[in-house]
C-alpha cells in the first residue's frame, strides 16, 4: 500500500466533451493517488477511459475534450489550476509520459537525439549538458549503438528501438513520475517482454513511481504494487495486485482474471470471453455499467455502485456482499 | 534520392520540349504571318516576286519541322530574334522587362508568405475563433476577387484619393531611385499577394490543423517544450511541404497575374511586353517570353519537388 506523501493524486476527475447545457462525461469520477516510488497499474478494456485519464493529468487532452470537475495533483499542487508556464516546467521534468504508438509519436523530420536534446533543453540544460545526458539515457535503456540511434531519424529505427529512445526521453529529465500508456502494445510478445523488465529495473535505479497503463492484467501483474480496473470510464475496482489475483471483489476484474492465459498455453484469452461488448463510456444509462454483461446482476445494480471499502487493501464498486459469490 | 532528381529533371526537359511544340504550333495557327505581321495592310500591295523574297527571309515556305529546329537552335543559343514592331533584339529586351517582373514576382509571394502562414498558423491554434473566422472570410474573398478587380480598384482610389497615379512617372529602376521603385512595385505586388496570401493561409491552416492531432505533437508538448518551439519545430517544420508545394503553385499563377498587374499599374515588365507583342504580332517575342514563361513554371515545379525531398529523410529511402 501506499507510504508517504503522494506524487500524484487524482481526485473525483471527470473528463469529457464540455457543452454549454449538459457536458457528456467520459471519465466519470475517478480517483487514485501514487506514491512517490509507487508502481500503479491501470488495467481496462479499450475504450475504457485509461488515456484520456492519464493525458488529461499533464493537461494533454486531444482537442475537443476537457476536465470537466475535479482535481490533479501533482505534489501537493492542483495541476488542473496551474498557469501554462508551470505546467511546462512539470511536464517532463516532473511527470513524464510514454506512449502507445512508438513509431508515430517522435517528430519525422528530426533526429532522434536532437528530440531528447529538445526536452532537456527546455527544462534548463544547456547544449553540452543535454548531449551529454543523451548519450548517457540513450545507453541506460539498453540500446547498443547510441551514436547510430541518436542520429537516425525515426523511421530508420524500428519499433522495440523507438520505444527504448521514447523510454530514454521520458527519463532524460529525472521524471519523479513515470507514465505509461500501453508502451508495449504496437510492439511484439518479446520485445514487450524486454520493455517490461526495463521499466522494471530503471524505476529500481531511479526510485520515480511509475503508473503502468495495459488491458492485460497479466502484464501489468509483474511490475506494479497496485491496480485500479477501469470499466466504462470509472474505477470499478483498486487493490494491491496480490489481493486481486487472490480475491477479486468485482465481478468484472473476475472475469478479467478468467481470460488470462493459463501457465504453460500459448493461447492469450481476450475479454470477449465475458460476452457482450464493453460500453460507451460516454453513454447516459444509468445503473451499474456492468450490468448487461455482468451474471450476478440483480435489481439492486439498477442504481449505481460506488467505490467501497472491501478490506485492508481493495475497494471495489458492487453491490454484491465481499463473499457472496465466487469466482 | 539523387535518381529521383535525375529523372525529375529529365521529366522537366520533356515537358519543356513539349512546351515549345505548344507555343510553335498555336503561333502557326494564328491568322496572318510574319509579313503580314510587320507590314500590315499594306502587305496586300506587295508584289510576287516581293512575296517570295519577303517569305525566304522569315523562313515561311519551308517544313514546320525545319522551322521549329531552326527556332529551337536559335532560342537554346540564345538568339531569340529580332523585334517585328521595334527592331531590337528580343534577348536585350527581355533582360531589360525581366527584373521588373522578377521583382514584382519575389515582393508578391513574400507579402503572400508571411501573411498567409502567420494567418494560417493563427487559425489552426484557435480553430472556431473569431480571428480564424476573420482570416477564413477573408481568404475567401481574396480567392475570389480576381486580381485584375483588385488592382484597378486600387488604382482608381490611390488616383481619387491621394492623386497618385500609376502612370504619371516612369518607371524607376531598383538601384536607379530605390525609394521611388519600391513605391511602384509595392502596390501591384500587394494586389498580387493578397490572391497568394489567402490560398497559402488555407493550406497552412488545414496543414497545421492536422499535423496537430499527431502524436509527436503531443509528445513535444508533454516533454516541456514551449508553446513557441512545438510551433516552429514541429508543426511549422512538418507543415513546410505543402506550404512550399503552394507556394510553387501560386508562384505559377503569378506568371500569369503579372500579365495583368502590369498592364494596369504601367510597369515596363515581362507581362506587359506580352501583351503589347500579341497586339502588334510581334511573334519573335511573344514566342520568346511564352516560353520562358513556361520554362518559368516548370523549373519552379521541380524546384519544389525536390526542396521537399530534400527536407523529407523519409524521401531518401523511396
Ligand atoms: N478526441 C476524442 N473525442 C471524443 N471522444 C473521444 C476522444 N478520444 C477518445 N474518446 C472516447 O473516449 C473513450 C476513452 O478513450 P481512451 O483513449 O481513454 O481509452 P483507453 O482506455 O485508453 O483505450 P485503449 O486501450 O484503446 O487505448 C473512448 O470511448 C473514445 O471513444
Ligand atoms: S453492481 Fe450488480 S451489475 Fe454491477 S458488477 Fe455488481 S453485481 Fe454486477
Ligand atoms: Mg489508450
Amino acid at each position: 500500500m501506499s507510504s508517504g506523501s503522494p506524487v500524484l493524486s487524482i481526485g473525483a476527475l471527470e473528463v469529457g466533451v464540455r457543452r454549454r447545457r449538459g457536458s457528456q462525461a467520459i471519465v466519470r469520477g475517478v480517483s487514485l493517488s501514487v506514491a512517490a516510488g509507487e508502481k500503479v497499474g491501470i488495467v481496462g478494456e479499450s475504450g475504457s477511459g485509461k488515456s484520456l485519464t492519464m493525458l488529461a493529468v499533464l493537461g494533454l487532452l486531444p482537442p475537443g475534450l476537457d476536465i470537466l470537475a475535479g482535481r490533479v495533483e501533482f505534489a501537493g499542487e492542483d495541476l488542473t489550476k496551474a498557469a501554462p508556464v508551470r505546467l511546462r516546467q512539470i511536464r517532463g521534468a516532473g511527470v513524464a509520459m510514454v506512449y502507445q504508438d512508438p513509431m508515430r509519436s517522435l517528430n519525422p523530420l528530426l533526429r532522434v537525439g536532437y528530440q531528447i536534446v529538445e526536452a532537456l533543453r527546455a527544462h534548463g540544460y544547456d547544449a553540452r549538458d543535454a548531449r551529454r545526458r543523451t548519450t548517457e539515457v540513450l545507453g541506460m535503456v539498453g540500446l547498443a549503438d547510441v551514436e547510430r540511434v541518436s542520429g537516425s531519424f525515426p523511421h530508420e529505427l524500428s519499433g522495440g528501438m523507438l520505444q527504448r529512445a521514447m523510454i530514454a526521453m521520458a527519463l532524460a529529465a529525472s521524471p519523479k513520475l513515470l507514465i505509461a500508456d500501453e508502451p508495449t502494445t504496437a510492439l511484439d510478445v518479446t520485445i514487450q517482454q524486454q520493455i517490461l523488465e526495463l521499466v522494471a529495473s530503471l524505476q529500481a535505479q531511479t526510485g520515480m513511481a511509475v503508473v503502468w497503463v495495459s488491458h492485460d492484467l497479466g502484464v501489468v501483474a509483474q511490475l506494479v504494487d497496485r491496480v485500479a480496473v477501469m470499466y466504462a470510464g470509472r474505477i470499478v475496482e483498486l487493490a494491491t495486485t496480490r489481493r486481486i489475483f487472490q480475491r477479486p471483489s468485482h465481478p468484472y476484474t473476475a472475469a478479467l482474471l478468467g481470460s488470462l492465459p493459463r501457465p504453460g498455453t500459448q493461447h492469450r484469452g481476450t475479454l470477449q470471453q465475458i460476452g457482450g461488448r464493453p460500453p460507451d463510456p460516454a453513454s447516459a444509462e444509468q445503473g451499474c455499467p456492468f450490468r448487461p454483461r455482468c451474471k450476478y446482476a440483480t435489481e439492486r445494480c439498477a442504481a449505481e455502485p460506488v467505490l467501497s471499502v472491501r478490506g485492508a487493501e481493495q475497494q471495489a464498486a458492487c453491490w454484491l456482499e465481499p463473499g457472496s459469490w465466487s469466482t | 534520392m539523387l535518381v529521383a532528381i535525375a529523372r525529375r529533371l529529365l521529366s522537366t526537359l520533356i515537358t519543356l520540349f513539349g512546351v515549345a511544340v505548344v507555343i510553335f504550333v498555336i503561333l502557326r495557327l494564328l491568322p496572318g504571318n510574319a509579313i503580314t505581321a510587320s507590314l500590315g495592310v499594306s502587305a496586300g500591295l506587295l508584289s510576287h516576286a516581293q512575296i517570295t523574297q519577303l517569305d525566304h527571309f522569315y523562313g515561311i515556305g519551308e517544313s514546320p519541322v525545319s522551322q521549329f529546329t531552326s527556332w529551337l537552335g536559335a532560342t537554346l543559343t540564345g538568339n531569340l530574334g529580332v523585334s517585328l514592331s521595334s527592331q531590337k533584339p528580343v534577348a536585350g529586351m527581355i533582360a531589360q522587362a525581366l527584373p521588373v517582373t522578377l521583382e514584382l514576382g519575389i515582393m508578391a509571394l513574400a507579402i503572400g508568405v508571411l501573411l498567409g502562414v502567420f494567418f494560417g498558423v493563427a487559425g489552426a491554434l484557435r480553430p472556431g475563433h473569431i480571428g480564424d473566422l476573420a482570416g477564413q472570410a477573408l481568404a475567401l474573398v481574396g480567392l475570389a476577387v480576381p486580381s485584375f478587380v483588385l488592382g484597378t480598384a486600387l488604382v482608381t482610389f490611390m488616383s481619387s484619393t491621394f492623386h497618385y497615379f500609376p502612370s504619371s512617372e516612369s518607371y524607376a529602376g531598383l538601384f536607379a531611385n530605390t525609394w521611388l521603385n519600391l513605391q511602384q512595385i509595392f502596390f501591384p505586388a500587394c494586389v498580387l499577394g493578397v490572391g497568394i496570401a489567402a490560398a497559402i493561409m488555407r493550406t497552412t491552416r488545414a496543414a497545421v490543423l492536422e499535423i496537430n492531432t499527431q502524436n509527436f505533437v503531443r509528445t513535444a508538448r508533454g516533454k516541456g517544450v514551449s508553446e513557441r518551439a512545438v510551433v516552429w519545430r514541429h508543426l511549422l517544420l512538418n507543415a513546410l511541404v505543402p506550404i512550399v508545394t503552394m507556394s510553387g503553385i501560386q508562384l505559377g499563377y503569378l506568371l500569369g497575374g503579372t500579365v495583368i498587374i502590369e498592364e494596369i499599374f504601367v510597369l515596363p515588365g515581362l507581362g506587359r511586353m506580352l501583351v503589347t507583342a500579341i497586339n502588334n504580332r510581334d511573334f519573335p517575342v511573344v514566342q520568346s517570353v511564352t516560353m520562358l514563361f513556361a520554362a518559368g513554371f516548370v523549373v519552379i515545379n521541380m524546384l519544389t519537388d525536390v526542396f521537399s525531398a530534400v527536407i523529407d529523410p523519409r524521401s531518401k529511402d523511396r
